[in-house]
This record gives C-alpha cells, structure tokens and sequence, in this order.
C-alpha cells in the first residue's frame, strides 16, 4: 500500500530488517557497499496509546501536548542491527544488544525516542565537544 | 576529552581545540559510527549547555526601537537570566526575529515580522499575533511556532522537526525540502507546496494549489479541501485508521479541527518514482565513488 512502501516493497515483517542483513539489494549498493534508502516507514505516524512515562514527563518538560520532533523518531535497521538515527551526527547510533525488542513496530519506536533523548542531553554526545571546538555564541 | 580543562581550550586557537577534544578531520563519508547507546545515561530533558529557564518567570522586550541583533542577543540574555515566558512587543515586521533558541521557552510575538522569522529553532513553543513573511520556521528542528494570521511563501521551508502552525492561509512553496516535522495551514496554501519534501507530515485543512508534493521523495500531505493538481510522482493513498487518530488528535490540540471530521481529507504520498539511484551516468558515478 502506499505510503508503507520501501523501495517497491511493502514492509509486511517487523523484523524485516534485521533477518535482511546484508540488505544490500541493488546493484547499486553493492557497488558503494552501503544501503540506500530508510530501513523503516518514515511516514508511520506515533500510536499515543503506547507512549512511556519518560516521553510523557518530556513533553510536560517541553510545554508540549505531543512528541512533537520525536514523531520522526523510527527504530531503524542498520546492518541487521536496530539502531536510530541521529540528526544532530548525521549517524546511526545503535540499540545495545541489551535491550529486548518488542514485536512491534510502534513499541519499537517509543524505545528508540528514550534512547535518542537521553543520549543527546547527555555530556557524552559528540555535539557537547563539538560546541567546545566550534561554537561562535 | 578527559584530560582537558574549559579554561586551557579557552587559552587554545580552534584548531588547537580540535584537536585536543579528538576532532578528526578524516574523510567519514560512508562509514558507520559504531556509537552505542548507553542505557544507564542520566535521564535530563535539556541540552546540557541550556540555560535552566521558569516558565512562570516572565519578561517583556520593547523592540520598536531595537535592531533585530539587539532583539535576538536581548533574548538569549533572558534565557541565561532564568526566563522562562518573553512577550515581544513592536516587531514592526523586522525580519530574522527569534532565531536560532535551541533551547524551551514561550515566546509570544505580539504583532508582525518579516523574513525568516523563528528559523533555526530548537526547541522553543513560539505564538505569533499577527502575520509572518517569506520562510517562517526555515530549518525549525523542535518546538511549536502558532500564527494566528497569514503566513507568506516558502512557509516552513527545510523543517526537520516540530509543529507549524498558521491558522490562515500561506502562500506558495509551502513546506519546500521538507525533511520532517508537521506543518498544519488552516486555510489554504498555494502552488508547489511540498515540493522536493523528504519526510514529515503536511496538513492543510483548505485547498492547495497546482503542483501539490512535486518531486516529493518521501513524506505525506493532507489536504482537507480541493487540489488543483498533483506534482511529479505526487500520488494519492487510502488514508489509515492510525491516520485518522493522529489528524483528529493534531486538529483538536490546535483548535483546527473540521466540523465534518477529518475521513474527507485527501492523502498524498510519493510514487517513488524517482528514486532511480541505480541509473545514475558513469560520469556521476565516479563522482559519487
């Protein structure tokens, strides 16, 4: 169906990705040895029944009445493994091994966003050094 | 990292500090980061270097007689000073107003500004009483932007994340490059709205104008009135349950929603067309490799 699409394929198994993990389909990708594309549905919007206690205290935090930016937060898939992707590296940043993963995409996806969170506001995320080496203000 | 004070990296040149905080200036292009998540990280909802801001704790700016650097810099002076609610008065449509807050705050904007308005932001809840201009919100990472009038072209344009609002109309280009967030018009918008969009969700309870979502490579729109015509590989999807959910529980939370509900609006997504990665020419080949 569209709008669940990946490359042509509908995702028809949670754990699509992590069985697929080569995941280097194309041509294409095998030639630059890396995957194209997201390893997730972008365009799934967030089940608010499954939200956690964690998001919620965040969002009274925020002054929100939603996830706001964390509604782009997905559990994605790199190379077999769950990881989420994170803006402010422009990197994937793995789930520890650890961690039991639900079987579903949603739950999934709520787990991704606490992970996400506290590992931006924590002292050991690169953007802390970063703003050390760089910043102008 | 470890070994280094804040007061030795202020004595260093940039170069030094690179250097002494580990910087690499390798080419990464096309490598994993291996980083892991630490589950045991403290559980903080800032940014660690900002400022701790009470919402309760509440100032005013007179800008009429400010420069739009005097405006910007006068606002971050009060977010280090603890406040947490600033009311701006007398924009007098100054452009670049409010931009780059990478932290919480509530910002209220009592009038009209111009060009780029609130970009940058991260993070900030912003309600603007009056009109915007051309790109409000450009680059927005986090936070609320709500405009109770019109909104000019290229409304939310490169957004990655957050909600922006206008409760009237837009003009063209709306959401152009957009690569994630929500942005919701609660009258019309015009031509080329969503196009090149890469994620992120676009509702417009009116009608959009031609080319809706050309060249859109991933995200969806809502439009709850006509469209005048669809874009390249802009197609339309059955709209989900979930779908439904999160548009009635998005109106609602903006006081936007339908009379009629939400099961007339339209969905666009992209075909996918053009995602031709693998025909790429030789020439771009090399290029890429």
């Amino acid at each position: 169906m569209a709008g669940t699409q990946y490359r042509g394929s509908e995702i028809t198994d949670v754990d699509q990705f992590i069985k697929d993990a080569a995941g280097l389909e194309s041509e294409r990708e095998k030639e630059i040895g890396q995957h194209i594309g997201y390893r997730y549905d972008v365009n799934l919007v967030p089940d608010y029944g499954r939200i956690t206690p964690f998001l919620k205290d965040y969002m009274e935090y925020m002054g929100w009445d939603d996830l706001n930016w964390l509604e782009d937060i997905h559990m994605g898939y790199e190379e077999g493994k769950p990881a989420v992707f994170d803006r402010n590296i422009n990197g994937w940043v793995r789930v520890p091994d650890s961690i039991a993963l639900p079987d579903n995409q949603q739950d999934r996806d709520m787990i991704a966003r606490e992970l996400l969170l506290k590992f931006q506001m924590s002292d050991r995320h690169p953007l802390v050094a970063l703003r050390k080496a760089y910043t102008k203000f | 990292m470890a070994g280094v004070s804040d007061a030795e990296l202020q004595g260093m040149t940039q170069e030094e500090r690179a250097a002494a905080l580990g910087m690499m200036t390798e080419q990464l292009t096309g490598k994993s980061m291996y980083i892991e998540f630490d589950p045991e990280a403290t559980e903080r909802f800032a940014y660690p270097w900002a400022p701790d801001v009470d919402f309760n704790k509440r100032a005013e700016i007179d800008a009429a007689e400010m420069s739009t650097k005097e405006v910007n810099a006068r606002i971050r002076e009060l977010m280090r000073e603890g406040y947490g609610t600033v009311v701006l008065h007398n924009p007098r449509g100054k452009h670049s107003l409010a931009v780059g807050i990478l932290n919480r705050l509530n910002l209220i904007i009592e009038g009209s500004i111009g060009y780029f308005g609130v970009g940058l932001i991260d993070g900030p809840n912003v309600r603007i009483n009056g009109r915007v201009g051309w790109s409000c919100a450009e680059n927005m990472m986090a936070g609320t932007v709500v405009i109770q009038k019109n909104a000019g072209s290229t409304f939310g344009a490169a957004i990655r994340g957050g909600d922006l609002v206008c409760r009237g109309s837009v003009g063209s280009r709306t959401g152009i490059d957009m690569k994630g967030g929500t942005i919701i018009v609660g009258g019309d918008t015009g031509a080329l709205s969503g196009f090149m969009m890469q994620r992120g969700r676009m509702v417009v309870c009116g009608n959009a104008g031609k080319n809706l979502g050309d060249s859109m490579y991933d995200g969806t729109i809502f439009i709850g009135g006509e469209i005048a015509s669809l874009g390249v590989d802009a197609v339309t999807a059955d709209l989900t349950d979930l779908d439904k959910k999160w548009l009635t529980r998005k109106l609602t939370q903006y006081e936007l929603m339908p009379e009629k509900g939400v099961d007339h609006f339209t969905k666009v997504v992209a075909g996918k067309q053009l995602w031709n990665y693998d025909n790429l020419e030789p020439n771009e080949k090399k290029l890429i490799l």
